[in-house]
């Protein structure tokens, strides 16, 4: 367990690799669907998110704002490896339903924007300690969910031809 | 007629805070299934110690509370408006006290209604007059993340070489579990429904759902599928959030329905390891959960 003080620097984001679990520490920002197209479309601003539906938006998102890591689940797609490599950043999955554990590790509410967004889509400032993640994107290229994915249908093809 | 407002809030609260120990059970099986310091066990201890903590603090299992999905049995006599109005109270008190998220969104404007009420459809509530005197109440909580990853294929389906037979459901089970990946939050429960209408199907699918896990499904040809499709799914390698794995489902549930003959369709609906599922029996004015 890689223990991580945020913001991250461009070095300590290449010393991260695939497969690696990390511990963060410090500020961060949420923000999902709306505050993803919003950023793109009317102000451009930053923050980690919930999975590839944010796939389109993500990868300009990151280069913009330098934002070394987005924080979610299922993974994303080339777009967004890409941007890690050039950023430099990575991608860390949290533990999907695990909210209760998560929320544990944050320690103060910051302030919230585009409340008119919603609740689950409003952007919140958080102050986190020990928020739990496992890097599965990294800066040099790798990502677990593409191996995960190829290999996965390798074995569905053999499968399929018993 | 008996005012159940509060029952049905402390149904809720179950169903969001306190996983059922069937779904528990298969989650700690495995967990020690898993190789040891991987990161698929990694997952699987996050998740329970999160079931763990959940229902100490009675906190949500899962942030996204999903759609709250009611399958109401009555006996003769219950008025359905008056249930659906007391279960729809519940759902605000229950997103009013957090043990719901605001789910709600109006597709149309944008705007979340704040309190889990949208229009005639949410929260999804289905009745059923049966035999018998109690009232039974099933919930189940269904994400987003898992709801995306459902799909319906309607056979054949040359891509997958799937005819209109078991066979058929078969290849594109298997093919529904490796396009979800992770994303669904593996390790899932798939339900299944074959034949029916594109509608009857993706509910039927949903219904399959509430059966308990490990159950024995008293069709001799589905219960074998089960079993096929439950081993040859955690050989696809996907495992706890996509981390790779032995774990990628944790059942299978199957359902036939009648089809049109011109008909074939085989729906998927994937749950996510956080099966929240809970029950809720009046019987002679008294409340039982389970």
């Amino acid at each position: 367990m890689k223990t991580l003080d945020l913001p991250l620097s461009a070095d300590i984001v290449r010393s991260l690799e695939v497969g690696d679990p990390v511990s963060l520490s410090g500020v961060m920002l949420t923000g999902r669907d709306a505050a993803h197209k919003w950023m793109i479309y009317r102000f451009v601003a930053a923050g980690p998110t919930t999975s590839t539906r944010e796939e389109p938006y993500q990868g300009e998102v990151m280069q913009h704002f330098d934002l070394r890591a987005v924080i979610g689940k299922g993974g994303m797609g080339p777009k967004t490896l890409d941007a890690c490599a050039t950023v430099p950043g990575v991608y860390l999955h949290a533990i999907g339903g695990a909210a209760t554990l998560i929320a544990q590790s944050v320690r103060a509410v910051r302030g919230v924007h585009k409340l008119n967004f919603g609740v689950p889509e409003a952007m919140w400032v958080i102050e986190v300690e020990g928020f739990p993640a496992v890097v599965t994107m990294d800066s040099h290229g790798n990502s677990l969910h593409a191996e995960i994915e190829a290999e996965s249908a390798r074995r569905l093809e053999t499968l399929l031809k018993a | 007629m008996q005012d159940l407002r509060e029952p049905l809030l402390e149904l809720i609260r179950r169903t969001s805070t306190d996983l059922p120990p069937d779904v528990q059970k298969v989650l700690e099986e495995a967990r020690e299934a898993e190789s040891k310091g991987s990161a698929a066990q990694g997952a699987l201890d996050s998740i329970l110690e999160n079931v763990a903590l959940a229902r100490e603090n009675s906190t949500p299992i899962c942030q996204d509370t999903g759609t709250p999905i009611f399958d109401v049995q009555h006996p003769s006599g219950w008025s359905t408006r008056e249930l659906k109005a007391q279960i729809r109270d519940a759902v605000a008190a229950a997103t009013e006290h957090t043990y719901l998220r605001p789910n709600a969104v109006d597709t149309v404007s944008g705007v979340n209604s704040g309190n889990n009420l949208g229009d005639d459809a949410f929260p999804t509530i289905h009745f059923k007059e049966v035999e018998g005197e109690d009232l039974i109440i099933d919930l189940i909580l269904k994400g987003g993340g898992c709801e995306n990853v459902g799909a319906q294929y309607s056979l054949p389906d040359s891509r997958l070489g799937a005819g209109r037979d078991l066979q058929g459901v078969r290849r594109v089970v298997l093919d529904a579990v490796q396009r979800a990946q992770g994303k669904g939050c593996a390790p899932g429960v798939l339900g299944v429904a074959i034949g029916g209408d594109r509608g009857s199907s993706y509910y039927a699918s949903k219904e399959a759902l509430f059966r308990p896990l490990k159950d024995q499904n008293p069709d001799e040809k589905l219960a074998a599928l089960e079993k096929r499709l439950y081993n040859e799914a955690n050989k696809l390698g996907i495992g706890p959030m996509g981390f790779g794995g032995k774990t990628t489902v944790l059942d299978v549930k199957l359902r036939g329905m009648h089809r049109l003959p011109a008909s074939y369709f085989v729906s998927v609906s994937y749950m996510c390891w956080a099966h929240r599922r809970r029950r809720m029996t009046v019987h002679a004015g008294s409340i039982k959960y389970s």
